[in-house]
Order: structure tokens, then sequence, then C-alpha cells
């Protein structure tokens, strides 16, 4: 097992994606492996995207990771997409859009489905980062789910974290103000020869000068059009820019802190999920449990207690 | 925790129809699978580097042009090249019955022709997919 860790750390392909495997099954391999990745990560720069549904993230993604290569970066890439919470199954379908990416040895592209987390990234996320970090990437970019505004855990685990609009949202860039527009350290006004492009730029502007108004630097907004790759390097630049801002002071490292703490409180949960519902002794007494529930002999309430008791002893 | 089955679904070479791929896509997804897609005009190094990164157990290849005993051979030798000889491939599309026992030999496992049932594909992977 530790030779696949250190498979990994030389960039074999086949060896992140053993690596990647074992982690979204949460074997135990895998948390052998990650002990010393670990030690090896934290060099790559993690840029989250997010953005609503059609807005061509993953378009904007190929030209970006294109632009990086030019650059003499190597890339990963992680596109997740939703699994179905009745089949368990998922399509995976962000790839069509980089597939000219597919021949290059130092890119690396995994799609994975969201099974079963919310916040439109998936459990085993942020071992993927780590691997592909410790894989020696100077940039992983993480695609997250681009459905509704909730996909805001993003910031969690990218140290910056890219915006994508498209003209023609009109006044619900009003409505999703709240969440996915608090999140941004960069904006990327994706179709920009569309109709509709300055009012969306104004709009952007305006509730960009809200924010600096409160006394915070105002968050760049680049115009792109994505499938003529025309803004790409500006975009790439400001990205840059945002990292090196950062780098060394105090915020970065509140900000690695909290990523640190995300992961820790999701492998816990995870633990705990999995000896409550995943073993015999417990899954018994859960049943019995919600039978009760149903009865109305007992409420959830003082059910949990009761499960949670017993797992805490 | 249940080990996901996961497949790429391919369409090599120069054919535009890929209604029959994405509906097998769909099918797959819907048995619980995680189906990665690749779009249209791959070529064999393109479906053996994206099986590679995405670690996948199962590629299904669609063709309808009628080059299938090129690229589906040249896409099973080029795995076996790198080391991914016991990734299970299969095969649909129009493939006329005198071609399948070369393309067996070849390493593409299973067959489909026009008329399969999707349930007919589901329980050839489960039971055909590498433990």
């Amino acid at each position: 097992m530790k030779d696949l860790a250190q498979r990994v750390m030389k960039g074999d392909p086949r060896a992140i994606a053993r690596m990647i495997t074992l982690a979204e099954n949460a074997s135990p391999e895998a948390r052998e492996c990650m002990k010393v990745l670990h030690s090896r990560s934290g060099n790559a720069h993690v840029i989250g995207i997010t953005g609503v549904m059609g807005a061509g993230k993953s378009t904007l993604i190929s030209e970006l990771a294109r632009e990086y290569r030019k650059r003499g970066k190597r890339v990963g890439i992680i596109a997740i997409d939703p699994t179905s919470p009745f089949s368990g199954g998922a399509l995976l379908g962000d790839r069509i859009r980089m597939m000219e990416l597919a021949t290059d040895p130092d890119i690396f592209i995994r799609s994975m489905g969201t099974r079963g987390m919310l916040g439109g990234l998936t459990g085993a996320v942020y071992d993927v980062v780590e691997i592909l970090d410790a894989s020696g990437k100077d940039i992983v970019i993480v695609e997250t789910v681009g459905v509704g505004q909730a996909e805001v855990d993003v910031i969690k685990i990218a140290d910056t974290t890219l915006v994508v609009l498209v003209p023609g949202l009109g006044d619900s860039i009003q409505s999703i103000k709240a969440g996915i527009m608090e999140i941004a350290d960069v904006y990327a006004v994706n179709k920009a020869d569309r109709p509709g492009f300055e009012r969306t730029m104004a709009e952007i502007e305006s509730l960009v000068e809200l924010i600096a108004d409160r006394g915070e630097e105002r968050t760049p907004i680049i115009p792109v059009i994505a499938k003529e790759g025309k803004g790409i390097p500006e975009l790439a630049d400001t990205i840059d820019a945002h990292r090196k801002k950062m780098e060394g002071t105090k915020e970065f490292t509140l900000h690695r802190r909290r990523r640190y703490e995300a992961e820790l409180v999701e492998i816990i949960r995870k633990r705990l999920m999995k000896m409550i519902f995943d073993e015999d002794v417990f899954r018994d007494r859960v049943e019995d449990l919600i039978d009760m529930i149903m009865r109305k002999k007992k409420d959830p309430y003082s059910a949990a207690d009761e499960i949670l008791s017993q797992v805490l002893k | 925790m249940e080990r996901k089955i996961r497949v790429l679904v391919a369409k090599p070479g120069l054919d535009g129809h890929d209604r029959g791929a994405k509906v097998v896509a769909r099918a797959l997804r819907d048995a619980g699978m995680e189906v990665i897609y690749t779009g249209l005009h791959q070529t064999a190094e393109m479906v053996v580097q994206t099986a590679i990164q995405e670690d996948v157990d199962v590629i299904g290849l669609s063709l309808l042009s009628g080059a299938h005993m090129t690229l589906f051979t040249d896409i099973a030798e080029l795995l076996k090249e790198r080391g991914m000889g016991d990734v299970l491939v299969v095969g649909g599309g129009i493939i006329p019955e005198e071609d399948v026992p070369r393309l067996k030999e070849s390493g593409i496992k299973g067959i489909f022709g026009p008329g399969t049932s999707m349930d007919e594909i589901i329980t050839f992977i489960k039971e055909n997919v590498k433990g």
C-alpha cells in the first residue's frame, strides 16, 4: 500500500486513478495511503468553480486548463455531477467538453458523482484534492454540480473560488446573491458576446460595489467567451493574483484551517454514520426504534438519544 | 460500503449518431452505475487515457459506421499494452454476425446488436465485471 502512495507521488496516472477509487469507496487502504500523501500536499493552487447550470463551466475549465498548460503548469481537474438519490447511479458528462485534454500526460481529469453529499461537492473530494496535489499538480480545479444556489461548500476546499455567470439571468442575480454571490473571489461572465451582457456586468458591478462599501476590496469581474478562448489569459492572471495576494496572510492560514476542520468533520461524520447504519448491532436496534416511532411508542428525538448514548459509550 | 461499477461509454471514430449510446448510458445509470460519457469522435488513445484516469471497470463502445473491426480491436490492443487488460470491454452498434467471433477473440467480451434489451446488457456487465 505504501507503494501505491509512492507511485502517486511520482505522478503515475494509473496509481492516481486507483488511489482516487479507493478514497471514493472509503476503503481502509485509502486511509493508510492518505497518511503518507497528506505530508506531501499543500502546494497546489486549488481553484473552485461554481455557477448556474448551463453557464459553460466545463468549457471554461477546459480553456483554463489549456492556458495553464501553456504556462507550464500541471493540472488536475475534478468534475462533480449529481448522483441519483433513487438508483445511486450517475451520468458524468463534464468530460465531453474536455476531451481534447484527454491525451495530455500533464492533465488528469476525474469525474465524480456526489454520492449523497449535499452542497455541490462529494464526500471524497477532500481526499481527491489532496491526492492530485501530492501527485505534483500545480493547479487543481474543482467543478461543482451546477444546479441551484446552494453550491457554496466549494469555498471550504478552494484557495480561490470562481463564480461563473452568463448574460440573461436578469433579476435572478438579485435572488442568488445571498448564497453563491457571496463566495466569489473572482467572477467570470461567460458568453460575453450574448445580448444582455452589459446589463449583467452592471448588475454584478453594483453588487460588488455594495460589498466594497463594507470596506472590502472589489471582487474582480472578468468577461470571457470560453468557446473562443477569449478573456481566458486575463482570467488566469486574475486567479493567480488572488492566490498571490492571499499567500502569507492571516486570512489564508485561517482559510486552510477551516478547510481541514471541514475535512475532519466530514471524516468523523462518515465513520459515525457507518458505525450506526452499517454495523449489524446497531442496524437492528435502529430498525426496532423506527418501528417504535411508527407506532408512536417513541419519538424520533428520544430514539436518537438512545442510539447516540450507545455509540458514545 | 458498496463498490460502484464505473463505466465509460465512448463513441470512437467518425460517427455522429449517439442516441443509442446515450440511451444505454442512462439505463446503466438507472441500474446504479456511474457512467462517464465522452461524446463523439474519440480516438483509441483518448478512450484508453480516459479509461485509465477514470479507473473504470467497464468500457462500452458504440459504433454505427462499420469501422468496428479496426477501432474496437485497436482499443482492445491499446488497453492490453497499457496494463488495462482486466477492464471489461463491450461493444454495440451495427455489427454483422460474422465479425463477432473475431471481435471476441480480440478482447471485446460482449457484442450487443440492435434489439438487445437493456436488462441483457446490465446483467452481462454485472456478471462479467471483475471482483
